[in-house]
């Protein structure tokens, strides 16, 4: 690899900036990581659509704002914005994306719903590998629907169980079609990988690395997104208890080799777990000890144990989790923060996890470059404080104003030097 | 929480409900179904339900208990005792109950409502748990709730609010690109003369005082309890 001998030692000092202030150390400076969501493309004067079905514009728009902003660490944005192709291979239902549901420019939203009916928990408890390539499946993706006449795939066993009943559906043609679908979607999957490490390569020697290289969820947030729907799993945690953990708990090990897998591909121990349904208000904190944190704890803790740094982002407002979440082993996890109150949670975490966040959208879309700085300050002199602190927006910027972007990164490079 | 679960007639609970607003909270709790449902108890209230209408109970009387137990779901969620997924257990065993119930009232039995509210999920954005919630919130406790849905444009909400002659309009938007649409929903409605007919009430996600004066909204409500809240301070009931 070329890498130009500046641009390396940047990278080293970045990598070492970050991983500092995860170990609760006090780096050279306060460290600033954002998640730039669709800016890039707003940026560029692009449409969404144009960057979700042109990987070079996107790869365009991103290394665009990545030079320009010079955040210590980058996102590859391949695997979470160039979704149009693969999307389309799969006519998947649980996104509306531009074209599909959305003007050009808006961004592409999750369509809740009830992807697994409340009897079905026994299916998936059973096998959630066959309950999802023969019910999930064809329910998200249109052109998966094929998948419903298969038998349970758990049933081919050898040649006197399973060989001749089983295997026969995979004759029938609206199987074959689906079986079609999916090697579409799997060269579609590969340009992403492909674009992904393309970018990283890049991003690399210019002297940036990447924030995270792996992705996985907590096994509650999992259930609900994905198979429950929010209102679905909200009942069942009255209505079905014993399935809502039993469920969770099937799904640990399942969320942590997603996370392992990819971190070994990757090389990169950071793996980002969006957080989206144990906040405050979503539940009472008895139903947080009870069904959400448990399986989430076990997951950060299994893969602090690999040698990974579990960086969870806690959207909403999380402060009265503060003390329960606290129970984690010192110096390796990163905790970024959505509304959860700073000050509080600089208080609480002090001493075992490093905390990142979080100047509201609302002043970085309606503000003004003052608002943003009076934030970064406080932000700063609060939770900077000894270190183990990392600056970010509260979320992805998409809709933010790029002077207050700019006010963002060039007032905590200036003042937040230690 | 120790409440009197002595009295069980739902006789007692009746004469509470209609007045319920007017009463100290101890005494508005002397009911078996009042008690049942606003503990959550899902079961045990439809069961409950289905044992007083066979006794002959007036199914208005059984509502209106419902409208009680509803009322205090949701002082328990001002005072934090309740969350978001009590207030969805709640509203689904009101529907259990509406089940049963409604198709056994009398014509103009329904109750008379308090003034109205158009509400929707403003133009690009699709979420709706939050939307649901505070439509849900407002049709219990009494208001005449227009529902115009996700992704509403702009021209909608002008129209709508032309014929429906809504008091408040409230306006719901989970992501940031949602602000200017507010904004944009704002600015239309004072186009077409109608903004100062109405107050402009706006929630979700990102929402706080900043958004609203970009958006130059009357309020905005941090959760469903404070849309209610909202419009009782600006229409009464």
């Amino acid at each position: 690899m070329i890498m130009k001998e500046d641009a390396a030692e940047l990278y080293r000092q970045r990598e070492k900036r970050v991983n500092d202030a995860i170990a609760l150390k006090v780096p050279d400076r306060v460290p600033i990581e954002v998640l730039f969501g669709f800016l890039p493309a707003k940026y560029s004067g692009m449409t969404i659509e144009e960057v979700m079905y042109d990987p070079d514009k996107l790869f365009d728009a991103q290394l665009k704002v990545l030079l320009e902003f010079q955040p210590d660490m980058d996102q590859a944005p391949f695997a979470i914005r160039f979704l149009g192709p693969l999307l389309e291979a799969l006519d998947f239902k649980q996104l509306k994306w531009p074209g599909h549901g959305m003007t050009t420019d808006h961004t592409y939203q999750f369509v809740e719903g009830e992807y697994m009916t409340a009897d079905e928990y026994d299916h998936f408890l059973l096998d959630p590998s066959d309950f999802m390539v023969r019910k999930y499946w064809p329910r998200v993706c249109g052109n998966l629907k094929g998948f419903e006449k298969l038998g349970p795939l758990h049933g081919v066993i050898t040649y006197y169980m399973g060989f001749n009943l089983s295997i026969a559906p995979f004759s029938l043609p609206e199987v074959a079609e689906a079986l079609a679908a999916m090697q579409k979607a799997a060269a579609e999957a590969g340009r992403i990988a492909a674009h992904s490490r393309r970018y990283t390569q890049k991003a690399r020697e210019e002297g940036f690395p990447m924030q995270t290289g792996a992705f996985t969820q907590a096994p509650f947030d999992t259930l609900g997104d994905f198979f429950r729907g929010t209102k679905g799993l909200m009942l069942d945690m009255y209505r079905r208890p014993d399935k809502v953990i039993k469920a969770c708990e099937k799904l640990l090990p399942i969320m942590f080799e997603t996370a392992i897998n990819a971190t070994r591909m990757s090389g990169n121990p950071r793996v980002f777990i969006p957080i989206h349904k144990g906040l405050d208000g979503f539940m009472s904190e008895e139903q947080f000890k009870r069904f959400f944190w448990p399986t989430l704890q076990e997951l950060m803790q299994a893969l602090i144990k690999e040698g990974c740094n579990p960086c969870p982002l806690w959207e909403g407002d999380c402060t009265s989790r503060l003390a329960i979440i606290k129970d984690i082993p010192a110096g390796k996890a990163c905790y970024a923060f959505e509304a959860t109150d700073m000050l509080k949670a600089k208080e609480v975490l002090r001493e075992t996890v490093c905390i990142r966040g979080n100047v509201p959208l609302s002043i970085l879309v309606a503000g003004s470059p003052n608002d943003v700085r009076a934030y970064c300050k406080n932000l700063i002199d609060v939770c900077g404080k000894d270190g183990g602190f990392v600056m970010d927006s509260a979320t992805g910027l998409d809709d933010a104003k790029p002077e207050n972007v700019k006010a963002l990164f060039e007032f905590t490079r200036e003042y937040g030097v230690y | 929480m120790a409440y009197n679960r002595q009295k069980e007639t739902l006789f007692t609970s009746f004469f509470l409900a209609v007045a319920i607003e007017n009463l100290p909270e101890v005494l508005s709790m002397d009911s078996k179904l009042v008690h049942l449902m606003a503990d959550l108890k899902e079961k045990e209230t439809i069961a409950l339900v289905k044992d007083l209408i066979k006794e002959g109970t007036d199914p208005a009387e059984i509502l209106d208990a419902a409208r009680a137990a509803m009322e205090l779901v949701g002082k328990r969620f001002e005072k934090e005792e309740y969350f978001i997924p009590d207030l969805v257990m709640a509203g689904e065993i009101m529907k259990g109950i509406s089940e049963v119930v409604m198709p056994l009232l009398k014509k103009g039995e329904a109750s008379i409502k308090k003034g109205k509210v158009l509400i929707g999920t403003v133009a690009g954005d699709i979420h709706d748990i939050g939307k649901d919630i505070v439509t849900f919130m407002l049709d219990v406790s009494g208001y005449d709730v227009l529902d115009l849905g996700i992704d509403v444009p702009v021209s909608t909400f002008v129209e709508k609010t032309r014929e429906f002659q809504p008091r408040v309009v409230g306006l719901s938007g989970f992501l940031t690109l949602a602000f200017d649409s507010m904004k944009k929903t704002v600015e239309a409605l004072e186009e077409a003369g109608l903004r100062n007919r109405v107050k402009v009430m706006i929630g979700g996600g990102q929402i706080d005082d900043e958004v609203r004066r970009y958006v130059r909204a009357d309020a905005y409500g941090k959760d469903a309890v404070a849309a209610v809240n909202l419009c009782r301070q600006w229409i009464g009931g």
